[in-house]
């Protein structure tokens, strides 16, 4: 096992790796940028070096200054974390060549994955299941109109290189398409530096549901059930679950399986997840996978009673899995809701300082956060910042448990989504399960 | 006279008029991007654009004035 990670990565995920590294006896080195300079996650760690000024770009996604950081402090190994440089091949590369092991799967394996243009040809050569769509990038609007009318209106437009919904658009005709595929190409272009564009057809009231693996170096892997992460605003989760309330036996051991093999066609290794679109009748469609741990992990962790970023560290480490398939545990219910700074109702930004946070606690609770009261929250990062997860016997109990739990929430001096969090964990439509992706676009409507 | 102010702190992203051009009630004048989104920030009058005093790159705190307006 590694005796120092250095964990690229900020708030409340920093402090999660930096958890499990210390109940593993393993010494932390946090890195940070001059906005975070009096974060918890670098107060907590062993050591902390600064890598640059406060925008991404010159500090979390710096990958010189990252290994410079990791060499200088005798780390050998670097958790990404998730975000950030989790999913990049150049970054896991640049490690591995100066004798730093990147926790997570080979530089190949991240960008079979990175391109869904790719990702897409790896899966269907799995033999597991994709949406119709337009087999590649098309080569331009004419084209794109041309498929769109023979897999059918409604269709997805995406970007190939896109993510968390930039460049992404539903379009309902022609005209509509048209429209959109300028924008969304140079939007595209703009953040990922490739335009490049693909036609989906669009599954109607779907479901997200996405599959854990963990796949060691000894050609082993298992899955860790499925999470139901349907309820997003801006192709961003907000409430996950595990397990689904929709998937059943039959269709969870398909997924698994479907999952186990995609892995096994890149050769994948360590904690991955793999996402999919459920329609109503029950069939499954690949949508993309994260070649990285994933911010809903803990409800994961609830059912299983499994650390993720243990396993994460033992297969970096060259541990084979110590256990097999039918030798992992289900047991309850656990629900996660992300809290984000920002107004609940127009889902707008809200940095500011957190004058006030009091976190609930009690049995089944748990809290995953990057702040604390008097924390700055800056417009430079993300609007999450925390997670509440609790855990109960069944999906009821874990559901009043949330509902205790949000209630004795406080966040002061900014605002926040508390309210809105509230207000779905009380509604007819979370408590019957009837959770689709438009289930926040709905909201109120029906 | 009027002034467009920031209504978050923020980034400048993009300016979207220069001086002189002629803008409309609730149009977009400057992208602002907060918190990894893109917040398109508008003239709450008409006008015509007589000053710019946000340069692409520079953070704005809340109620910072980005662009100057006359009638």
């Amino acid at each position: 096992m590694f005796s120092k990670v250095l964990i690229a990565n900020r708030g409340e995920i920093a402090r999660r790796i930096i958890r499990t590294c210390r109940r593993m006896g393993i010494a932390t080195v946090a890195v940070y940028s001059d906005a975070d300079e009096k974060a918890l996650h670098v107060r907590e760690a062993d050591e902390a070096v600064r890598i640059g000024e406060a925008q991404v770009a010159k500090s979390y996604l710096n990958i010189d200054a990252i290994l410079r950081a990791a060499e200088q402090t005798g780390a050998e190994a670097i958790h990404p974390g998730y975000g950030l440089l989790s999913e990049n091949a150049d970054f896991a590369r640049a490690a591995a060549e100066r004798g730093i092991r990147f926790i997570g799967p080979s530089p190949e394996a991240i960008a079979a994955m990175g391109s869904k243009v790719a990702a897409r040809e790896t899966v269907k050569r799995a033999g597991a299941p994709v949406v119709p769509g337009s087999e590649g990038a098309v080569a331009d609007v004419e084209e794109a109109c041309r498929i769109a009318a023979e897999i059918g209106y409604p269709v997805m437009l995406k970007a190939s290189y896109g993510g968390g919904g930039i460049g992404m658009q539903v379009v309902r005709s022609e005209e509509e398409l048209r429209k959109a595929f300028a924008s969304n190409s140079a939007r595209a272009k703009a953040y990922f530096g490739n335009g490049e564009m693909f036609l989906e057809k669009r599954v109607e009231r779907p479901r997200h549901v996405e599959i854990q693996v963990l796949c060691d170096g000894h050609g082993h892997g298992v899955y860790l059930w499925e999470r139901e992460c349907s309820i997003q605003r801006r192709h961003q989760k907000v409430i996950e679950e595990a397990p689904s309330p929709f998937v059943d036996e039959a269709l969870r051991r398909n997924m698994g399986e479907a999952a186990l093999a995609i892995c096994r066609a890149i050769r994948y290794e360590n904690a991955g997840t793999l996402e999919f679109l459920v329609d109503e009748e029950k069939n499954f469609y690949f949508l993309e996978m994260n070649t990285r741990l994933q911010v809903e992990h803990p409800v994961t962790e609830m059912i299983t009673g499994l650390d993720l970023v243990e396993w994460q560290l033992r297969i970096a480490a060259g541990e084979p899995l110590g256990f097999r398939q039918d030798e992992i545990a289900r047991e309850g219910h656990a629900i996660e809701c992300r809290v984000y700074a920002e107004d609940p109702e127009k889902m707008l930004p809200s940095p500011g300082t957190l004058t006030r946070l009091v976190l609930p606690e009690g049995e089944g609770i748990r809290n995953d956060v990057g702040v604390e009261s008097g924390s700055e929250i800056t417009p430079f990062y993300d609007p999450m910042i925390g997670k509440l997860i609790v855990h109960g016997r069944d999906r009821a109990e874990a559901i009043a448990r949330m509902q205790q739990a949000l209630d004795a929430y406080v966040i002061e001096g900014i605002r926040s989504n508390l309210p809105l969090l509230r207000a779905i964990l009380a509604s007819d439509r979370f408590a019957a399960g009837d959770t689709t992706t438009d289930f926040l676009e709905t909201w109120g409507k029906r | 006279m009027a002034t467009v102010q920031a209504n978050m702190a923020g980034i400048v992203l993009r300016v979207l008029v220069q001086p002189g051009d002629r803008v409309e009630a609730g149009q977009d004048v400057v992208m602002l991007e907060s918190m990894k989104m893109e917040i398109p920030i508008q003239a709450e009058q008409g006008g015509v654009v007589a000053e710019v005093l946000a340069n692409e790159g520079d953070f704005v705190n809340e109620g910072d004035d980005l662009v100057r307006l006359e009638d």
